[in-house]
């Protein structure tokens, strides 16, 4: 009789493919997954501890650093926090141009993830195609605020700065390559035999147990629970668009790449309505030189790339926060990882890893 | 957008648990006070009820308000697409409460978080562990007393 025994194996937190620094302790049998613990923290650097010795102001930097390849969802989701206990309103103008940069962010961020499930599954190529594209966007971020990752540029009160004349030129260039872009990557990946016998049926979670783990955001809707927040409880101005909430039906790994897939294009289509309905005009509100909410405390959360992104906010009344927690959606989703890697193979668990999509960014805080 | 009118959940909730539940803040901050000996009981009411269906955990955190602790709950209801706010205090010489893991499971890597950088404990949580911070570190760095100038949080 040959003796079998379980053995561990630590994926990480130097692996290539757990997109940062996550450790995932494998408990194998053979080569099957018996049991998957993600072990994080190797990122913590604090922030919300951080933020209760810096103003409201100088806490806007440290959001950019959190889910660090959409920045622009980060920055709207803490000033509409604090907007929200103040009780500022912000210019039309602003508001569109919100929605621009956050669509846009959201594209480039869905676009990174097409690139590292690519680059995970062996085809690197997927990789240089996705950041061709995502080099467009920052190109633009690049001339609006002058920085390409960590942008700084949605304020209290509306954004840093008005977009340049050559933005929305080009802004409309990228628009009109874009739906050629996405067909090429749906023919280099989409239709690639391998790449779809490897997610499909991979990573099953049902409807019911995404739910209750507490799942959002694409990985969510792929098990074809219809939650986003841009629909069900309207921030800034999306009501005003018309775009379609992509649903999976499985809730496997295929499902996951493919709802993406089809985020990207309803993005694009918002900024070119948004695009279509902007008005000119001023892009700051008249806000006090000192942000001093008034006492009390405010949750606001926001559709992110990766799900669910929420700012608890305590105010004292003075001029630097009395706690902020922020609600991570990558965070969170991890709590799935290990159930859903049981019973796979260890290169399932990367294309697991791949399509939750977690950022340890976000997920250290 | 919530349609709850959150006097009415209180008075219901009042009529079977009486002084247990009270309301704190007003206007978009109010919320519900929860005693922590009935938390899970109503917290159960609060998913199961048909008026209320709360099957989502959308935030847990905590704050340290030097006198008490405050565990803060965000619930949001997906059926009926409502949203509710409910604090549960207790005090800093037995920081222990009910886990709610058994209710929404999602509460699990959240209520660890807690653990980790406030020092509440949770009981009848599965698997409470330190999250963020090392396993040998002693502190926890959120509290509000905690010094964080040159400690190194390991013990001497």
């Amino acid at each position: 009789m040959v003796k079998t025994e379980t053995y561990t194996l630590n994926m990480g937190p130097q692996h290539p493919s757990t997109h940062g620094v996550l450790q995932v302790v494998l408990e194998l049998d053979g080569e099957l997954v018996i049991q998957a613990i993600p072990h994080m923290g190797y990122l913590h650097r604090g922030i919300e501890k951080l933020a209760e010795s810096r103003t409201y102001t100088q806490f806007i930097p440290y959001t950019d650093r959190l889910d660090y390849v959409s920045s622009m969802g980060n920055n709207w989701g803490y000033c509409l926090a604090v907007e929200k206990l103040m009780g500022i309103t912000v210019p039309e103008r602003a508001e569109y141009l919100r929605i621009i940069m956050t669509e846009l962010n959201r594209m480039a961020s869905h676009l990174i993830f097409m690139g590292s499930l690519a680059i995970d599954l062996g085809a690197s190529t997927g990789m240089m195609f996705g950041f061709r594209a995502r080099e467009r966007i920052l190109d633009l971020f690049d001339m609006t605020c002058g920085a390409r990752q960590t942008y700084n540029y949605i304020r209290f009160g509306g954004v840093s700065v008005d977009i340049p004349p050559q933005f929305i030129p080009e802004l409309k260039r990228f628009l009109a390559d874009f739906p050629a872009m996405l067909t090429e990557y749906h023919e280099l990946l989409t239709g690639n035999e391998i790449l779809y016998h490897r997610l499909k049926g991979t990573g099953v979670i049902t409807a019911e147990r995404a739910l209750e783990i507490g799942l959002t955001g694409p990985a969510l809707r792929a098990s074809g629970v219809d939650y986003d927040i841009r629909k069900v409880e309207p921030y800034g101005i999306y009501d005003r668009f018309d775009f379609n909430v992509p649903l999976g039906t499985v809730g496997d790994c295929w499902d996951r790449y493919i709802g993406r897939m089809e985020e990207m294009k309803q993005s694009a289509s918002i900024v070119a309505q948004a695009l279509e309905q902007m008005p000119e005009g001023e892009v700051m509100a008249k806000i006090p030189k000192v942000i001093k909410p008034p006492v009390g405390d405010v949750y606001h959360s926001i559709e992110n790339p990766r799900g669910e992104l929420g700012f608890y906010i305590v105010s004292d009344g003075s001029t630097k926060p009395y706690r902020i927690h922020v609600r991570r959606p990558s965070f969170i989703n991890l709590q799935v990882l290990n159930e859903t890697c049981q019973g796979l193979l260890i290169g399932d668990v990367v294309a697991v890893l791949a399509t939750l999509d977690s950022l340890m960014g976000e997920v250290d805080c | 957008m919530s349609n709850l009118d959150i006097n009415e959940v209180l008075l219901a909730l009042q009529a079977a648990y009486g002084e247990a539940i009270q309301l704190i803040g007003e206007g978009s901050q109010a919320a519900l006070l929860i005693a922590p000996d009935q938390m899970l009981d109503v917290f159960g009411v609060l998913k199961t009820n048909e008026f209320y269906q709360f099957n989502m955990l959308r935030n847990l955190t905590a704050v340290d308000y030097l006198e008490y602790m405050e565990i803060v709950y965000h619930l949001y209801s997906l059926p009926l697409r409502h949203s509710i706010t409910i604090k549960v205090r207790c005090t800093m010489e037995e920081l222990t409460i009910p886990s709610v893991t058994k209710i929404w499971p999602s509460a699990n890597f959240q209520e660890r978080e807690i653990y980790d950088l406030l020092g509440v404990n949770f009981t009848g949580h599965p698997d409470l562990r330190r999250i963020l911070m090392p396993e040998e570190f002693t502190e926890h760095p959120l509290r509000k007393t905690y010094n964080f100038v040159g400690n190194t949080g390991e013990k001497r």
